[in-house]
């Protein structure tokens, strides 16, 4: 880890202990966890999409496997939490390990597309395999996961649990990028070709990643299905892979910084437009939630056309045009 | 043609074809090159030169033949299985990871040369990992060796185009290779630049390491070989040391155009 990206992690955790002494409302407390969900599965897309190169439309679909596992194995098996979120994490390794063997042999996009239609095929199994998922209706009474035996009942407790995690999973995703197998990582997206002459297994590297990323995804999943207790298959389309990859893009996917920037902004949007709403009535618009996707497409837009390293890049610099001119 | 194996040859080369559609890149080239030598490869443009190092290191197989290397039959090995026997190059035109810093980009090169997993590297920050640090001082050491060791912290893509140049060579050495294939090393380099490049080529070889090199700058090639392999049309029209190559009448045809 570098010392930016350390100070960065630090200021995150002070900001998390911090926040729940201003916002007190469950509400707000609720859409900063899911926030964190999004952060993290973010996190891991990221590594795979700014530093592998490869794009997944499918990481939706590893969420929602990591949330049916802990559904189902707590439910109807009785697991404890915390096994059957274990259990979720082996089975989303294998599905990406089988997804992805065989695409990241290739060269190009192939992985974007077979991850396109992996999201589409689990999200028709969420609905069809009514004994096992509840189907359409969903499973009811997932448990609350607890922490050395205490329950996480209360709001609070779950945001600092969750964006615990979210600490966690930078940690990790910084050490990673600084280390052998990162640097092999950054290398082949660099040059394949001049990677593969040092040595490096450009296959087993992209593998190796996109199990990873399908990993963070399975962790976030698992945690939402703790939180509301209570999943069906709505939250987890093809659309909500599509806008993952969205907020990887505009927070800028060559930084985990950036993409951590960009699941939050996202997150927080829809909020914005639900307050953005009333205003917009007072002018005589009616704004429906279903404009919001447009939003996002013309977002996603103007941040490729003007920003194309994404948000957190733009604002770096930003900050370093406004320094020189202060200078001056 | 057909020489026995002798057991100071590290790489030979036996019929080696390789046919693109219709057209024929290479065309039943023979040839051994000697352990501890600086070898050159000359021809004119569209030779095949480039594409014998690419059927070398496995970044294309070839349509016929046996590529050996150290007593190993390469032909079917990828390019990174390829690197882990000691085999190691540079491209034309430079490959950098431009993003990441000189020394992280010699730091890549140590790959081979190290073990640390994704589990244990996602657990524990470089600054406590022991194999982290040595990776680390054994990169400085090598752009020490090429003269780059004050750039150590710039970003790759900055740095002038001589210096690149010298860089992806460290890069390649930092994997301790036995034979290491250079192509056109001195390719856009100045005269003072090449003068440096050819010190460094010498000092290369007297790390053991056998050199092959594609060049295009006769000075240099003439300097520095033990011997030159005229290629034309993917065939070999001239071998031998660079003074008995300079008379050969057929090298001076092809390069004549005649």
């Amino acid at each position: 880890m570098q010392g930016r990206d350390t100070a960065g992690l630090i200021a995150l955790i002070l900001a998390v202990v911090a926040i729940p002494l201003v916002i007190r409302n469950d509400y707000y407390l609720g859409v900063l966890i899911f926030t964190a969900f999004n952060c993290l599965t973010c996190i891991g897309l990221c590594l795979l999409m700014g530093y592998a190169g490869q794009i997944s439309l499918g990481h939706g679909a590893f969420v929602a496997i990591g949330a049916y596992a802990s559904g189902i194995l707590t439910t109807t098996l009785g697991w404890s939490p915390w096994a059957a979120m274990g259990a979720g994490i082996i089975i989303v390794s294998v599905v990406a390990a089988i997804v992805g063997v065989p695409t990241l042999r290739l060269k190009g996009h192939y992985l974007a597309m077979a991850t396109l239609g992996f999201a589409s095929i689990i999200h028709i199994l969420a609905v069809a395999t009514v004994d096992l998922t509840g189907g359409p209706s969903g499973l009811l009474n997932i448990p609350r996961i607890s922490i050395f035996g205490h329950q996480l009942n209360s709001d609070m407790q779950y945001f600092y649990f969750s964006w615990a995690v979210v600490a966690i999973g930078l940690y990790v995703a910084f050490n990673l990028i600084n280390s052998r197998v990162g640097r092999g990582l950054r290398a082949l997206h660099g040059s394949e070709e001049a990677a593969a002459s040092l040595g490096v297994n450009i296959t087993a590297h992209k593998i190796q990643v996109f199990i990873l990323s399908a990993v963070y995804a399975a962790i976030s999943g698992s945690m939402y299905a703790y939180y509301v207790n209570y999943i069906d298959p709505g939250p987890f389309g093809v659309m909500h892979s599509v806008l993952l990859v969205t907020m990887v893009a505009v927070g800028g996917m060559h930084n985990i910084w950036g993409a951590f920037t960009g699941a939050v902004l996202l997150s927080l949007l829809p909020e914005f437009l639900s307050s953005a709403t009333d205003y917009l009535q007072l002018m005589g618009i009616a704004y429906q939630p279903d404009y919001d996707i447009l939003v996002y497409g013309a977002i996603l837009l103007l941040i490729m056309l003007f920003l194309p390293e994404g948000v957190f890049d733009g604002l770096g610099k930003a900050v370093r045009a406004g320094r020189r001119m202060i200078r001056r | 043609m057909m020489q026995a194996k002798r057991a100071g040859h590290i790489l030979s080369l036996e019929n080696i074809r390789k046919v693109f559609g219709g057209v024929v890149a290479v065309d039943g080239l023979t040839v051994s090159v000697e352990k501890g030598s600086v070898t050159s490869v000359i021809g004119p443009n569209g030779a095949g030169k480039t594409t014998v190092f690419n059927l070398i290191t496995g970044f294309l197989p070839p349509s016929a033949g046996r590529i050996t290397y150290s007593g190993r039959v390469l032909n079917r090995l990828k390019p990174h299985h390829i690197a882990s026997l000691g085999i190691a190059r540079t491209f034309q035109g430079v490959r950098l990871f431009p993003q990441m810093s000189v020394l992280e980009n010699v730091m890549v090169g140590r790959h081979l040369r190290s073990k640390t997993g994704i589990f244990s590297s996602s657990c524990l920050p470089p600054v406590l990992r022991q194999e982290e640090n040595r990776i680390r001082q054994e990169a400085i050491d090598w752009l020490d060796f090429v003269g780059l060791k004050e750039y150590a912290e710039a970003v790759a893509g900055n740095l002038p185009f001589g210096n690149q140049r010298m860089l992806e060579i460290a890069r390649a050495l930092a994997i301790e290779p036995h034979l290491i294939l250079l192509d056109e090393p001195a390719a856009g380099l100045n005269s003072r630049e090449t003068i440096v490049m050819g010190e460094l080529i010498e000092k290369i070889r007297q790390e053991q390491i056998t050199v092959i090199l594609v060049e295009h700058d006769m000075e240099l090639v003439m300097d520095i070989s033990d011997r030159v392999l005229v290629i034309n049309f993917g065939r070999l029209i001239g071998d031998g040391t660079p003074e008995t190559v300079q008379d050969d009448p057929d090298v001076i045809a092809a390069y004549l155009g005649e």
